[in-house]
């Protein structure tokens, strides 16, 4: 089954642990309104690979991803599940760490056939980065022209199977940043079990250019980029909404000697 | 034994000149971190506040402070000189005062005089006189013995860079001797060798008796030297100090009387090591003391200068000496070479801040000790100042005392030494084969008036064809001048204080270079792949590309491309092993400009690749700017596949770097929800 796949990089830093070989697959039915990614949104376009060659690709620089592993983000990765499922398939058989980077948005709880695909997807994959865009639901249709209800259901679903999870949030200044919902937030995350990381993303004006280019109307025109000392502080507001639920739930905090990133 | 060995291990170092076996037998790996480093001393905050004020002067008049003009320089030409006599542990400079550029004509006196004009000074007549009427030079050498193509090659620019009017540098004396040793006994050694020369006069042993002789002068003026400092190197140095400061003088020796392309220092660091464990042992010196001894010789390394023109700068892109230290490494039994000492030469970047001198190559091995690895990482992400080498390809072919001169020729040291060949430039080799030897700018007749491309449409074949016999002439003349270059270095411009600290009989590399190879490889790629079109002027000269549809580019880990860049060099190199070199040298070659690749894209036309004439090559074997889309480990592995057997003398690749793509800030992303939770 070949993929839909809109470009690679062969060293992605910032997509997961590691050093990482990172697949951007075409195609989304999000329009996040901040997305930078505009180009992987057609879902017809990108070029078809074959699973095989990307892990070949990744074998044959296999030293580079010793601590690190294959990330696919996209465009939306789990709009190919098939292709997904091969891809990890033999990702795990020679050995390669697995990592999706997803939006939720494909799921459907009442959806058997995605269901049941996803039941042979999980187990072939290490980590899932969970990109919520917003906690509510209203703000998030507005945000996304999406509704939110089966991305929040994944994230159960993903707890469940006992995936790991890293959550991923952009904050955009006075999109996303409200303390109610970042609280919000992290009371829904607080109570996944498998929550490993929080990777709150400071929005940016990088993908303006990309907008002009398709002719696209920017739709976050004059908003600035959030600053790391906001980000930093909105990072907080989520944490101590994790902290309210794990309080709640009566979860102990871990004490940790040392960031796991330097394994 | 002698007094200054007692504690050391004996071997076959006590009895013969052996450094190696001396730093085997003796060394002590360290694994720890770099705790125990100690900052800068009151005297090297104050000697370094001078440098920092002398910077400035030197900046203010324009670049350089001052210069002989006079006095020719040599090893005992100039009394002592000093920053402030009474706090400076290490001492020496190559005149009678800091930031005084010696007088080197030699090489040739015209550069020699150009160097001085070109900064408002004046070289004295009679030196002008001298070195034009009664004593020839390198450069007048070389002349008069090139061919009327070698002369066209060098105008062209077809082969750059030649060293015919500059000295060659690459030359690594095995500076270590002076203090593992003194001098009185390496001088006993170059008499043995003296004797042991064949008795039969060819001209090889003529040559070589004439050179061991000046080596042995030069041994003598180097105790003289000293001996003005006050320092008597004649017996070996008994302490970590005495053993740093005999170590600089054998290399301020050298840069006293060349002013090489790149004069490198060698594989000090772990050698000097030794005697600082012995010291401290013993009581002889604190840590303190021994990082001042350090930073103070690292800081005289700082100020090594040569007089030289605004061209040369703008082809090696400033005013570089190429300071180069080996430091780390594996042995081949299998320990590896770090020491205290290699943590305290990259200290020098902390204690008196970041500089590109002296050129901190670590001798990178997957197998080094984890806590120096982090420490290098630390000073890398402070400092930008520290370069990696591939020790784990490099210690198969070298062993384990190699040193690399300039940025990455690696040499074993004091057993081999380096011709330096600059480079030929295989694009503008390409263009030739296309215009049959026809010069694409200056319309003159370079190269052999082989047949030229018919027809608009490029034909991969047909153009490889015509390529391979346009590099098989070039290889043939670029070796030959060479031949020449290195012949005259040797008979007016030799390098007798490096020599002099070299084994009797020295492996040569004899050293050449290409440049522009991604263009090249880029350009047959568009040949092959897509449909490049030839424009012509109205001589009929291709001067211009069209090129329809997409190709592979290098640079993406894509062997439809990597292969031809690959099989490029080993062709090159091939046809380079087939010709006669002077001495019987060892020919390399290297892919490796950093910097003159903008001087080599300025000779050369338009090429298929798209590549537009005037326009930079991409440096060394780095694929062309913004041509490798696939991110930086696709980059690096179409460069890695570039066979180092056939291009020992190395392959560089360019790499820099935003930060913020090595990953993100532990405060931004923790990658552990529970260290966030906690903080």
């Amino acid at each position: 089954m070949q993929g839909r796949i809109h470009s690679l990089e062969s060293f992605g830093t910032v997509d997961g642990p590691g050093t990482r070989y990172v697949v951007f697959v075409q195609g989304c039915p999000m329009r996040c309104k901040y997305c930078h990614n505009p180009d992987t949104w057609e879902m017809n376009a990108g070029t078809l690979m074959d699973p095989a060659e990307i892990i070949d690709n990744i074998e044959r620089n296999r030293t580079f991803y010793e601590n690190g592993g294959l990330t696919v983000t996209g465009g939306e990765p789990l709009m190919q599940p098939d292709f997904l499922i091969e891809l990890f398939t033999l990702a795990k058989e020679k050995n390669i760490h697995t990592c999706i980077d997803s939006s939720g948005i494909a799921f459907k709880p009442d959806n058997k056939a995605f269901v049941e695909k996803m039941e042979r997807l999980m187990p072939l994959t290490d980590l899932v980065m969970l990109d919520i865009k917003h906690i509510d639901p209203d703000k998030h249709k507005e945000l996304t022209k999406q509704p939110n209800d089966g991305i929040l259901a994944f994230a159960k679903y993903l707890d469940e199977k006992g995936i790991d999870i890293w959550i991923r949030h952009v904050i955009v200044p006075g999109v996303t940043d409200d303390d109610k919902y970042l609280f919000d937030l992290g009371y829904f995350i607080g109570g996944l079990k498998n929550l490993k990381a929080l990777d709150a993303l400071p929005y940016h004006t990088m993908g303006v250019s990309k907008y002009e280019k398709l002719g696209i109307e920017y739709p976050l025109k004059g908003v600035p980029a959030m600053n790391k000392a906001d980000l930093l502080k909105k990072k907080q507001v989520i944490l101590d909404g994790i902290r309210k639920r794990h309080e709640d739930d009566g979860v102990e905090h871990v004490e940790v000697q040392s960031s796991g990133m330097d394994e | 034994m002698k007094p200054e060995w007692n504690d050391f291990v004996g071997g076959k170092w006590s009895y013969e000149v052996n450094v190696r076996d001396f730093i085997q037998k003796n060394y002590t790996p360290y694994d720890g971190d770099e705790s125990f480093l100690a900052g800068p001393t009151q005297n090297t905050k104050d000697l370094w506040a001078q440098v920092l004020d002398l910077q400035k002067q030197e900046r203010e008049a324009g670049g350089v402070l001052d210069m002989d003009t006079k006095v020719i320089s040599t090893i005992t030409s100039h009394g002592p000189g000093y920053l402030d006599k009474s706090k400076e542990t290490i001492v020496g400079f190559q005149t009678d005062k800091p930031f005084k550029r010696s007088l080197q004509p030699y090489g040739g006196i015209r550069m020699a005089e150009k160097a001085c004009t070109d900064n408002g000074y004046e070289v004295d007549p009679e030196v002008s006189e001298f070195f034009s009427v009664h004593r020839k030079t390198h450069n007048a050498g070389c002349f008069d013995a090139y061919t009327p193509e070698m002369r066209a090659c060098r105008s062209s620019h077809v082969i750059t860079g030649l060293p015919d009017a500059y000295g060659r540098g690459r030359i690594i004396g095995d500076y270590r001797r002076v203090a593992l040793y003194g001098i009185d006994r390496l001088i006993e050694d170059k008499i043995e060798q003296k004797n042991s020369t064949g008795r039969v006069m060819t001209d090889d042993v003529i040559r070589l008796r004439e050179e061991i002789s000046e080596q042995m002068i030069a041994l003598k003026m180097m105790k003289e030297m000293a001996a003005s400092y006050g320092c008597d190197i004649s017996k070996p140095a008994s302490n970590v100090q005495e053993a740093i400061q005999a170590t600089y003088f054998g290399y301020l020796s050298a840069v006293k009387e060349q002013n090489g392309a790149a004069m490198s220092l060698g594989r000090t660091s772990t050698f000097l090591d030794i005697y600082a464990q012995r010291d401290l042992k013993n009581g002889t010196f604190t840590e303190e003391q021994i990082q001042e001894f350090v930073d103070h010789f690292v800081m005289k390394l700082r100020l090594i200068k040569f007089a030289r023109t605004p061209e040369y700068n703008q082809l090696f892109a400033g005013d570089p000496v190429w300071v180069t230290e080996s430091i780390g490494g594996m042995g081949v039994d299998g320990r590896h070479m770090v020491t205290k000492m290699s943590f305290r030469f990259l200290h020098t970047l902390e204690n008196l801040g970041a500089a590109p001198e002296p050129n901190m190559t670590v001798l990178w091995s997957t197998r080094l000790p984890e806590a120096f690895k982090k420490y290098c990482a630390k000073m890398s992400i402070q400092t930008s100042s520290i370069q990696y080498e591939n020790d784990d390809l490099m210690r198969v072919t070298h062993g384990d005392d190699y040193g690399i001169a300039c940025c990455v020729s690696s040499m074993v040291i004091g057993k081999q030494m380096q011709f330096f060949g600059a480079r030929a430039n295989l694009a503008k080799c390409m263009l030739y084969a296309l215009n049959g030897g026809v010069d694409e700018v200056s319309h003159k007749q370079v190269g052999p008036k082989y047949r030229k491309v018919e027809g608009d449409i490029l034909d991969f074949d047909d153009v490889m064809d015509k390529f391979r016999d346009m590099m098989e002439w070039l290889a043939d003349v670029y070796v030959n001048t060479l031949n020449v270059i290195h012949y005259m270095h040797d008979k007016y411009c030799y390098e007798r204080a490096q020599m002099a600290l070299h084994d009797r009989d020295v492996l040569r590399y004899f050293a050449t270079g290409i440049a522009g190879l991604s263009v090249v490889a880029d350009s047959l790629s568009a040949i092959k792949y897509a449909q490049v079109k030839c424009i012509r002027d109205e001589e009929g000269i291709i001067v211009d590309f069209e090129t329809t549809g997409d190709f592979p580019k290098y640079g993406n880990d894509d062997d439809r491309v990597d292969v031809i860049a690959r099989d490029l060099v080993k062709e090159f190199m091939t046809m380079i092993r087939r010709h006669h070199t002077y001495r019987d040298s060892f020919p390399t070659m290297s892919v490796l400009t950093i910097t003159s690749n903008v001087t080599y894209g300025k000779a050369t036309g338009n090429t298929p690749d798209g590549r537009k004439k005037g326009q930079p090559f991409a440096p060394g074997a780095n694929p062309m700017h913004g041509r490798d889309s696939h991110g930086a480990v696709s980059s690096l592995a179409s460069v890695s596949k570039l066979p180092f057997q056939y291009a020992q003398d190395g392959i560089s690749n360019t790499f820099s770097i935003i930060p913020g793509a090595l990953g993100k800030e532990d405060t931004v992303f923790a990658g552990d929800i529970n260290v966030d939770l906690n903080n």
